[in-house]
């Protein structure tokens, strides 16, 4: 017979005991009725980043973004775009008072790493903002995450339309453009240039990104008279596309749109140069190519390919308005070179955390959430821009660029075409494109 | 007919690849029988080593052209390179043009280098170790190199173009009486096959008809007669090594501008090599040539709209459906040997 005295009611207890225990930090960085709440003279965020894997030079410019604004928010260097923003709550002194730390994650652009380095910043370091990324998986992901968890997600890089579309959620907020707005901006441009009277055959990157930015682009450029002859998903690990540039060159079509970004669509794009497309006449036109995304890192890898190519993009470097020109002075004053796209999304988005905080009076995700909706801001780089209630999207002009057949620098890669007004690129809440999914209500994690 | 023609052109340029870098990783364990996770690592080195050259040849000198500005407002730094400012914009023009090309007389040496350290540093020490100990070390050995490539050079692809003279494409279609357009290749695609090929009958000639070879074919059938000899095969198969890593290394020189390397190319290349290799057979050099067109060019197909219209998504999977059915059907590999990889 066994003296042993352990028994089912004790283990319970045990557990228990042990489940409070654990959770007892979590309880604690509560105690102002929100997750994280800060108790110091310090307010900690998170920037979750890719630092390793293909986008890591794209992660690191994000996070050169992130130290500048944090240095411009306690006071330091020349205050960049808190100059030029059309709020003035911001004075240099933190936010609400305490001064910025922050904590770093790898996103590794893979969504459970990037999910695991944001729970760590959220539980170990008592981050109460989470920021960065550079893909529309790792973005959703994490969305995903903060908003279980009660904490602010300011989206990085991330343009599929499902981010504040099906995925959406009310702790979210993206200030990028997104894959209908491109297709908006360019349709009418790409009529400008070549004509209602296109065949375009569609290769696109097999994931989120890639097909809602296929059905945005297909859409838009099918209601001004195009003809979508095909749409061909690639798999997102393929490296070489010539087996699927081939097809393109009989299949009558006299467009292609490389639905593609990053390593893809310097692949896709160096493959259709060197198989001669650019230079080829079908049906009695030149054959072009569009990249409805573009990235001035990623189109330094296809070199003289992208000279010629439109597509869109963000923001770019040279825009001339005070809030870039702001920027840009800052970030290559400290770095030597001029932000990405990538760069000046983040940099926004921190300061606009920053200044919705402060508006609110507390870091209460609920407060932010409720300084944030409807939002309307000027002074950071995109003109006007509205924060849109209903979906957490920002909305404001987009530009048109082009690869540069002239650079004058390893920077001057793409130049401006057209700066297309925020009214064109708008769109109900309940779009289509942007169906399912609902924003629910903010959660602040107590 | 002509799709077909341009999928079996595509093919051979991808297979052409696969096969080098699989003959390298089939030389490495026929002779040294260590399963080289590093091998991709080699091919990525040396498509790094056409960007050295390239990077080399670029460097520059910087003069003040105060009618432009920089992106701050700066009066711009002009760079010219010292090739052209040594031999006129013309000549130095067209060394930099050729860099390419020409980083095959540096990648050699650097790879035969790179291959015996790694021969002699590392993996000797796992020559009786069992074979996933092997595939551990040199994976990880992979992993490392790659980061000290991007460490070096970035994440980002760097464009390295071919010379102006290949690059653009030729109508082949019309050479053979297809209509105008109907198979448009590149011209470098057509210079990577050509150097495939003679990369790969150089190997074959140098183990068939040379004595060192003949040694060291000896040596793969049974190294204890061989030693028994009073022949230091050891020394040979380190030499073996390195020829197979100036192998991969040139496979990477020349395809840096088909595709603009990262640091990642060589993983993204291990894997089907490694199928490659299995499906020609452990061991065999003829079936790790004929396997790697055979599945570059199956690949090919499989990205065919027609095919892909019946069978949603074979492209992603051709290459292990076929290496399944291969291995069910010959276990040993097209081409493999009785008593290779086996106890």
């Amino acid at each position: 017979m066994s003296n042993s005295n352990f028994t089912r009611r004790g283990a319970l207890k045990a557990g228990a005991l042990a489940g409070a225990g654990l959770s007892l930090p979590t309880l604690l960085r509560a105690d102002g009725g929100y997750m994280n709440a800060p108790t110091g003279s310090s307010v900690t965020l998170g920037f979750n980043v890719p630092q390793t894997g293909p986008y890591a030079d794209e992660g690191a410019d994000e996070l050169r973004a992130f130290e500048l604004a944090v240095e411009h928010l306690n006071g330091g260097g020349d205050g960049g775009m808190m100059n030029t923003f059309s709020s003035k709550e911001l004075t240099g002194n933190g936010i609400l008072g305490k001064k910025v730390e922050y904590v770093t994650g790898d996103t590794q652009t893979k969504s459970d790493a990037a999910r695991a380095s944001a729970k760590s910043m959220i539980e170990k370091d008592g981050a109460v903002m989470i920021s960065g990324g550079s893909s529309s998986g790792v973005a959703v992901a994490v969305q995903g995450l903060c908003q279980e968890a009660g904490i602010i997600f300011m989206a990085g890089l991330t343009h599929s339309n499902d981010t504040t579309g099906k995925d959406k959620k009310a702790n979210g907020f993206r200030h990028f453009f997104n894959g209908y707005m491109s297709a908006a901006a360019l349709a009418p441009v790409l009529k400008n240039l070549y004509g209602t009277d296109r065949n375009a055959y569609h290769l696109t990157a097999d994931y989120t990104w890639g097909w809602t930015q296929e059905e945005s682009i297909a859409a838009a450029t099918e209601a001004m008279g195009w003809n979508t002859v095909n749409k061909v998903r690639t798999p997102l690990a393929a490296t070489d596309f010539s087996s699927y540039i081939a097809p393109v060159l009989n299949s009558g079509a006299d467009v292609l749109v490389l639905n593609h970004y990053g390593g893809n669509m310097v692949n896709s794009l160096t493959n259709a140069v060197q198989f001669g497309l650019r230079d080829k006449m079908v049906n009695g036109k030149n054959f072009e190519i569009v990249v409805p995304l573009y990235s001035r890192l990623m189109a330094k890898g296809a070199g003289a390919n992208v000279k010629g190519i439109h597509g869109s993009t963000n923001w770019h470097w040279s825009l001339q308005d005070d809030a870039s020109k702001a920027f840009v002075k800052s970030f290559g004053t400290k770095y030597g070179f001029p932000p990405s796209q990538a760069a000046h999304t983040c940099y926004v988005q921190t300061l606009l955390y920053a200044d919705a905080a402060q508006r609110a009076g507390t870091f209460n995700p609920c407060g932010i959430v409720e300084a944030l909706e409807g939002f309307e801001f000027d002074g950071l780089g995109n003109g006007p821009t509205l924060y849109r209630a209903d979906d957490h999207q920002c909305f404001k002009d987009v530009l048109v660029v082009r690869g540069k057949e002239n650079p004058t620098s390893e920077f001057d890669l793409l130049e401006v075409v057209e700066v297309t007004p925020r009214a064109q690129v708008e769109y109900a809440p309940d779009h289509p494109m942007f169906a399912g999914g609902a924003l629910g209500s903010c959660n602040p994690g107590a | 007919m002509d799709a077909i023609l341009l999928q079996i052109l595509n093919g051979l340029d991808k297979g052409s690849a696969y096969a080098l870098i699989a003959l390298g990783l089939t030389l490495i364990f026929g002779t040294l029988g260590v399963v080289n996770f590093a091998h991709g690592a080699l091919f990525m080195i040396g498509a790094f080593c056409a960007v050295t050259v390239q990077r080399i040849f670029n460097i520059s000198f910087e003069t003040i052209d105060p009618s432009q500005k920089d992106f701050l407002g700066n009066p711009l730094k002009v760079k010219t390179t010292y090739l052209e400012h040594w031999f006129g914009p013309e000549m130095g023009g067209s060394i930099i043009d050729w860099s390419v090309p020409l980083a095959i007389l540096f990648a050699i040496p650097v790879m035969v280098a790179v291959g015996f350290i790694m021969e002699r540093g590392l993996i000797k020490h796992f020559y009786k170790r069992p074979h996933a100990d092997q595939i551990l070390v040199t994976f990880g050995l992979a992993i490392v190199l790659q980061e000290i490539i991007k460490y070096f050079y970035g994440a980002n692809p760097i464009p390295t173009g071919a010379p102006e003279v290949f690059r653009g494409s030729f109508d082949f279609g019309v050479l053979i009486g297809f209509d105008p357009n109907a198979i448009i290749y590149p011209y470098w695609r057509l210079v990577y096959f050509g150097f495939a090929a003679l990369i790969i009958s150089s190997v074959f000639a140098f183990l068939q008809f040379t004595t060192f070879g003949m040694v060291v074919r000896a040596g793969m059938a049974d190294r204890e007669t061989v030693g028994l000899l009073g022949i230091n095969i050891n020394k040979r198969f380190t030499i073996m090594f390195g020829i197979a890593a100036a192998v991969a290394g040139l496979a990477g020189v020349m395809y840096a501008p088909i595709n603009s390397p990262n640091y990642h190319m060589g993983m993204d290349f291990l894997v089907l090599s490694f199928v490659v290799v299995v499906v020609g057979g452990m061991g065999s050099l003829p079936g790790a040539v004929l396997a790697g067109f055979l599945l570059g060019v199956l690949e090919s197909f499989a990205s065919m709209n027609e095919i892909k219209s019946i069978l949603p998504g074979i492209d992603q999977i051709i290459i292990y459906v076929v290496a399944i059915i291969i291995l069910l059907t010959r276990p040993r590999g097209l081409m493999g040997r009785k008593g290779v990889m086996e106890e």
